[in-house]
C-alpha cells in the first residue's frame, strides 16, 4: 500500500510538472487543471456569494491571479491549497466580508477553538446518574429502513446545501471540501492552513448540523 | 489488557468524526467498538453519521459555465503572448 507521504510527494512531483507546462505556455495543461479544480473552487465561492454569477466571476479572477502569481508559486504548498486561499479571498471580497483583514487560517482556528457545547448533549443523562450514566435519554429512530435513492434524492440533498450555506466559514469549507468534494483530512488541513484536531473540530460540529436538518426533515415524514 | 472504564454513548457521540476518519488510536478504537456492539442506539447514530456523510457527497457538481472557461482559455493565450 501506498504511504501518505509518497501520494503527497508524487502529487507535488505532478504539480511541479504541470506549473512548469503551464510556464511553457502549455493550453492543455492549463485547460487540465481548470476542468479539475474549477468545480470545488465553484462550491467554495459559491458559499460566499449569493449568485452564480458573481460566484463564477471569483473562481474566473482566482484563475487569473493564479496565472500572474504563478512565478512566484515555489511548489512548496500545494497547488490546491494556493488556489484555496485565492478563491477565498476573491469570494470574500465579493461578498464584502471582511476581505483579507483576518486570513482564513486564522478565522478558522478560532472558530474550532471557540468552546461549543459538544453536539446532542441534552440526549443523554449525567455521567453520575445512578443507573445510565452518560446514556441516551433520548434514542433517534433508526434510518434502517430508509431507501438509499430516498437519502440521496434532490430534496434531502438541497436541505443539506442550505443548512451548509448557513454553517460558520471554518465549519463550511471543511465541511464542503471533505464530505461533499471528498477531500482527505491532510489536503484540507493543508488548504485551510489548520491543525489536524482543528479541522476534526470542525467537521465534527459541521457534520452534527446536517445530521439534525436531516433528522428534523427524514423522521418528520420519511421514517414514520 | 486495559482498565479504562467502558465507554459512555454521550463519550461515544463525541469520538464519532475521529473513529470515522480512522485516526483513533487502537485502545480507544476498541473500547469504542465494543460499545457500539451491544449498544443499538449508539449504532442507529453512527449509522445516521455515515448516512449523513454519504448524502452529503451526493450534491450535484458544480462548476463554471463553458463560457467562463472558454474565456479562461483565451485570457491563457494571452497571458502567455503578454
Amino acid at each position: 500500500m501506498e504511504t501518505q507521504a509518497a501520494v503527497s510527494d508524487r502529487t507535488i512531483v505532478d504539480e511541479t510538472a504541470l506549473v512548469e507546462a503551464l510556464r511553457q505556455g502549455d493550453r492543455d495543461a492549463f485547460a487540465t487543471l481548470v476542468d479539475a479544480n474549477s468545480p470545488w473552487m465553484m462550491r467554495i465561492a459559491l458559499s460566499y456569494v449569493s449568485s452564480r454569477a458573481s460566484a463564477e466571476d471569483a473562481v474566473q479572477e482566482a484563475w487569473l491571479r493564479c496565472l500572474n502569481g504563478l512565478d512566484g508559486f515555489e511548489g512548496r504548498s500545494a497547488l490546491k491549497s494556493w488556489l484555496f486561499v485565492i478563491v477565498t479571498n476573491c469570494a470574500r471580497r465579493r461578498a464584502e466580508h471582511d476581505s483579507r483583514s483576518v486570513p482564513f487560517s486564522e478565522l478558522a482556528r478560532r472558530e474550532a477553538e471557540r468552546i461549543e457545547p459538544e453536539p446532542l448533549q441534552d440526549r443523554f443523562f449525567g455521567d453520575s446518574h445512578p443507573r445510565w450514566p452518560g446514556g441516551w435519554t433520548t434514542f433517534s429512530p433508526s434510518w434502517d429502513g430508509l431507501p438509499e435513492q430516498r437519502l440521496l434524492a434532490g430534496e434531502v440533498t438541497a436541505r443539506i446545501e442550505s443548512a451548509a450555506a448557513r454553517l460558520p466559514d471554518g465549519q463550511r469549507a471543511v465541511f464542503l471540501l471533505r464530505d461533499v468534494e471528498g477531500w482527505s483530512s491532510e489536503d484540507v488541513c493543508n488548504a485551510l492552513g489548520i491543525s489536524g484536531s482543528n479541522q476534526r473540530v470542525l467537521l465534527h460540529r459541521a457534520r452534527h448540523v446536517i445530521r439534525a436538518v436531516l433528522e428534523d426533515y427524514l423522521e418528520g415524514g420519511e421514517l414514520q | 489488557m486495559s482498565t479504562r472504564p467502558t465507554m459512555s454513548c454521550r463519550e461515544l457521540v463525541t469520538l464519532v468524526t475521529e473513529y470515522l476518519d480512522g485516526t483513533m488510536p487502537n485502545a480507544e478504537r476498541i473500547r469504542f467498538e465494543r460499545h457500539v456492539a451491544v449498544c443499538p442506539p449508539c449504532r442507529a447514530h453512527l449509522d445516521q453519521m455515515r448516512k449523513t456523510i454519504r448524502a452529503s457527497g451526493a450534491l450535484t457538481e458544480e462548476s463554471i459555465s463553458p463560457k467562463a472557461r472558454d474565456t479562461l482559455l483565451d485570457a491563457f493565450a494571452g497571458w502567455r503572448d503578454g
